[in-house]
């Protein structure tokens, strides 16, 4: 049965044009009645509309499924294998701990296709065919560029201060200068707006901002100064005395300094309260700096040894004999994983800093590198006197030939690449310079780690929220993650305790008895329960001991048979 | 030459108006967030510590019965009516959003046994110490008119407690037999009877619901069918039990409150030993309710606390407690999985929240993000040390704190000595015997 034609729905019936001859006096309403929902019950307001799965058209009927993705990528996004199936007794853990192990897997494969968004790319610079990058002056490479990245490089000259040393903020947007004779200033060094200069009166040793662009530290003649960002001193901390260099640990809220008594210090900024400090016994320290992958300072020596400390320790959590000569400059690259170190016999040597082992390669350079950085992109920055090079990819592959070059008129004094931007600022006894170093930062940055284009209300934000997640110090060690693993004393720890249980005896217990009232008590009955306790607590080793001695296999002595050429064996001496 | 420097629009990271939001690019590479396991870490203990700051769970109390409330029943259909009953034969209907008490009248001489619900929801009825059942309307009588019940059935036996059918208008009650009644009748349909002794409670199964059970003052509890067969089984345990309740969602399961200070989850497929033992009050438990997802319950007992417990575990997730609320004479949950309402000896009916620290009332989506969050990350280390102890830490009045310890060196003792008597005798002699074994005597055909 097919529709009934409704009045309301033949409307070409109705339009003027074909009617044949409308009398004057009638009105023409050309209605179109919609699909109104009708009734006053929930349900009959919402309208039917059946959803229409529309199946997009395979562009390659070939390739059926997701586009794959290259194992490499997935491999940057893996957390690491799956537990070991075979160790879990039960069919019901193994069916949940199956679900956990695919739910990981699907979050390793959406984070390596999340890869498509984002924006950026990275810089380079390409040498056509016979020419090399280290012919490149930056003033060529200023031309070649656009306008924006071209202001990036620039040249403050500072000729009265002294020399000068440089921090950049963790999110790469302000600098932090401080010069020998006193001078200190802040400011953004993108807008090239000033936030604060002053002269502080004493000798400046090193700068650090803490947290926020509102905080830096100085560390002055005899104690580390705070300052607000406007220049206002917030704090003189005298617990350090005589700094020389200063590291901020940003999870922790840690500031870190070494000093030239030796003393290594870790000051929670947030707390205000004095983490650890001690003595490291190396005499004067003046090579600092940080693994960002687990938070430990590594601390360079004269005798050619770098020690790794963390505030739970007097002891280093590590030693590495790096050089025959000493060191003059250490860094760590940002994922941890190489140590670059240079010596004063002029080499230069990269540690797998991860595996504590050899050294990774071996350069011998012109003169010894005073100074040395890591990029976001593992590139390499060797202070050398008045000259600075780059190297690019010298950790896995041996490099013969600088990426870039550029000389100075004075000495360097520091040296940092900028987080994500393609800068490397210096310091040197004169000027304060940004150099452009094309595919040394990082381009896309995750905002809820650091964004330089953070408003005051994110900044507030991010404060807070970074506060809430700072982790305690306690968990500072060479292993960051191993909070995440199971605690498992090791097999030869068992044994050695279990060792131990053959020559421990039992506990003897001596005290002296309590005064008893009158009538209570008597050296007799002192002594009589002096004797019972003992007993008991014998009695109750003998009993949790008894049954791990046999299990440990004491081979008896066996009985010799006796016989008359005894006197000629060789005595078998008591142990 | 080709050089290319990172240049970044500022139009494509910062937001447009203040009306927008901020823009926030993200980038999930591993070597741009260190220290993973240790920040998660940090997060999971502030979410447990957060937890047992907001963990407020006392909502409100119910005031103006003039005696102990003997029972209380939910609506089935109205999540804000509440009827409780009370040791001087007053009955009430409550709002419970207001806290208001709609009407109240006397309904018995003596004590109110039980109120209970039609599936309809528009009457309930009332058991009394006198003997008799009457049906009340729920709608509120008229201005002028007086409160009269619909129907009143005199029975000729003592009566102590009423379930009804999940959708027939049939409902059975106990007392000394075991009886079924029809709405529209005055007489008992059926009528079931094993031994002699009294009952105290019955229930019937709301999956299954030809299903009864009901437990009998010689500690034993008897399973009936309604159909042809009648008293189908009988577990024997060692204590009496004082409530039974049959799991909403599992047709087979009903857990049942023991005197001696113990739950037991029976699967009725198999009576010969509970499916779980559940071990934590420190007096006799007086009732238990299941909470309408079928994975939890409540239990409230003698000694004035009310625990939750999984249907699952061992041992219970939390308890509530008060100075003010003595012993607790009945426990429900609300239908919608959030309240808990019990009525105790000191005229009071007090309500709770099921989650200590859930937020009521309407969540923006990034709060319930966020909640969701913290759960997960409480899951996730749920067995650290530092997260167990605190999420495990709750007071509890000294009292109970007392008695706790005293049955702890009580259950150690045991334990102790057979384990001093399988030590020094002969290898298979003194075997172990599982927990849940433990507490039947006997099961009955």
């Amino acid at each position: 049965m097919g529709k009934v034609q409704r009045y309301f729905n033949k409307t070409e019936d109705i339009s003027p044009s074909s009617k044949t001859s409308p009398s004057k006096d009638t009105i023409i309403y050309n209605i179109k009645p919609k699909l109104k929902p009708w009734g006053r019950r929930q349900s009959d307001k919402v309208i039917n509309k059946k959803k229409k799965v529309v199946k997009l058209p395979n562009p390659n009927p070939k390739f059926k499924g997701k586009v794959p993705i290259p194992k490499k990528r997935l491999k940057k996004y893996a957390r690491g294998e799956g537990i070991n199936k075979t160790g879990i007794k039960t069919k019901i853990h193994q069916k949940k701990f199956e679900k956990k192990e695919k739910v990981i897997k699907f979050a390793a494969q959406q984070a390596a296709r999340a890869e498509v968004l984002l924006i950026e790319e990275e810089g380079f610079l390409e040498a056509d065919a016979g020419e090399t990058t280290t012919q490149f002056t930056q003033k060529q490479i200023r031309e070649n560029v656009d306008i924006t990245a071209a202001s990036k490089c620039f040249d403050l000259r500072l000729e009265d201060f002294g020399p000068y040393r440089m921090k950049y903020t963790r999110n790469g947007r302000h600098l932090l200068l401080g010069g020998k004779r006193g001078h200190v200033a802040a400011f953004d060094w993108v807008t090239k707006k000033l936030h604060c200069e002053i002269n502080v009166m004493e000798s400046v040793h090193d700068v650090c901002w803490l947290h926020l662009e509102t905080m830096f530290a100085a560390a002055q003649k005899e104690w580390v100064y705070m300052y607000d960002n406007q220049g206002i001193e917030l704090h003189c901390i005298k617990k350090v005395y005589r700094v020389t260099r200063m590291e901020f640990l940003p999870y922790h809220f840690l500031l870190a300094a070494c000093s030239d008594m030796g003393y290594l210090s870790w000051l929670d900024i947030s707390i205000g309260q004095m983490v650890s400090q001690f003595n490291s016994r190396l005499g004067r320290l003046t090579m600092l700096t940080q693994n960002p992958w687990n938070a430990v300072l590594c601390v360079g020596h004269v005798k050619g040894v770098v020690s790794m400390w963390s505030p739970n320790s007097k002891d280093p959590l590590a030693k590495m004999l790096c050089h025959k000569a000493p060191l003059t400059a250490l860094h760590v690259d940002p994922r941890g994983q190489y140590l670059a170190t240079a010596a004063s016999n002029r080499e230069l040597k990269i540690w797998d800093v991860r595996k504590l082992e050899g050294p990774v390669q071996e350069y011998k350079l012109i003169t010894a590198a005073n100074n040395l950085n890591f990029s976001q992109k593992n590139m390499l920055a060797l202070g050398m006197g008045n000259v600075v090079e780059v190297y690019r990819d010298c950790c896995t592959t041996a490099t013969k030939r600088p990426y870039l070059r550029h000389r100075f008129t004075t000495s360097i004094g520091n040296l940092n690449f900028c987080p994500y931007e393609d800068v490397l600022g210096v310091a040197t006894a004169k000027s304060v310079t940004s150099l452009l170093v094309p595919g040394s930062g990082e381009p896309n940055f995750d905002a809820l780690e650091a964004n330089p284009f953070q408003t005051k209300s994110q900044r507030k934000e991010a404060e807070v929220k970074s506060l809430l997640e700072k982790i305690q110090p306690e968990l500072i060690t060479l292993e960051p993650n191993v909070i995440a693993e199971v605690d498992i004393p090791t097999l030869k720890d068992k044994i050695d305790a279990k060792q131990k249980l053959l020559h421990v005896k039992p506990p003897k217990i001596n005290y002296t008895p309590r005064n008893k009232a009158k009538g209570k008590g008597g050296s007799a009955k002192i002594a009589k329960n002096k004797k019972i306790v003992q007993e008991q607590a014998k009695k109750e080793f003998v009993k949790s001991t008894k049954d791990f001695i046999p299990k440990l296999n004491i081979q008896k002595e066996q009985q010799k048979e006796s016989g008359v050429l005894d006197r000629f064996l060789p005595k078998k001496r008591k142990t | 030459m080709k050089v290319k420097v990172i240049s970044r629009n500022p139009d494509d990271y910062l937001r447009e108006t203040k009306h927008d939001i901020h823009k926030v690019p993200r980038n999930y590479d591993p070597g741009l967030h260190p220290f993973e396991a240790a920040r998660e870490y940090t997060r999971a203990l502030n979410a447990v510590k957060l937890e047992k700051v907001f963990a407020k769970p006392f909502v409100g109390n119910l005031d103006g019965h003039r005696d102990g409330v003997s029972c209380i029943s939910n609506h089935p259909k109205r999540l804000s009516v509440l009827i409780s009953g009370a040791y001087d034969g007053e009955v009430r209907v409550w709002d419970l959003p207001q806290k208001l008490c709609l009407r109240s009248f006397v309904a018995h001489e003596g004590v109110v046994r039980g109120v209970i619900y039609n599936p309809a929801g528009n009457h309930f009825l009332t058991l009394g110490d006198d003997k008799t059942i009457k049906t009340w309307k729920t709608a509120a009588p008229q201005f002028g008119e007086e409160e009269e019940p619909v129907n009143t059935v005199i029975s000729k036996t003592v009566l102590t407690g009423i379930s009804h059918h999940v959708k027939d208008p049939v409902f059975a009650t106990c007392g000394e037999i075991c009886q079924v009644w029809e709405e529209t009748r005055n007489e008992p349909v059926r009528t079931f009877e094993w031994g002699v002794d009294s009952l105290h409670d019955i229930a019937f199964n709301p999956v299954e619901p030809n299903l009864l059970a009901s437990c009998a003052s010689d500690r034993s509890i008897i399973l009936y069918d309604t159909r042809d067969s009648g008293p189908l089984r009988k577990v024997v345990l060692k204590l009496r039990t004082n409530k039974i309740c049959w799991n909403p969602m599992e047709a087979f399961i009903f857990t049942a409150a023991n005197e001696d200070y113990n739950l037991y989850t029976f699967d009725t497929r198999n009576l010969k030993k509970p499916a779980n033992v559940h071990m934590d009050h420190i007096g006799a438990v007086t009732y238990v309710d299941y909470a309408p997802t079928g994975r939890e319950f409540v239990s409230g007992s003698y000694d004035k606390t009310i625990r939750i417990f999984e249907t699952s575990k061992g041992h219970s997730r939390e308890v509530y407690h008060t100075k003010r609320m003595q012993r607790i004479t009945c426990v429900q949950w609300s239908l919608d999985n959030k309240y808990i309402l019990n009525g105790s000896d000191e005229m009071n009916i007090r309500i709770w929240k099921a989650r200590a620290s859930e937020k009521l009332g309407p969540l923006k989506p990034r709060e319930k993000a966020a909640l969701n969050y913290s759960e997960a990350l409480k899951e996730k280390y749920a067995a650290h040390p530092k997260i167990r102890r605190i999420a495990r830490h709750r007071h509890v009045p000294k009292h109970v704190y007392n008695a706790q310890k005293e049955l702890r060196t009580i259950r150690d003792k045991g334990k102790r000595k057979d384990a001093n008597r399988r030590a020094h005798s002969k290898p298979g002699e003194v075997p172990h015997q599982p927990e849940r074994e433990k507490h039947v005597l006997k099961e009955d055909q």
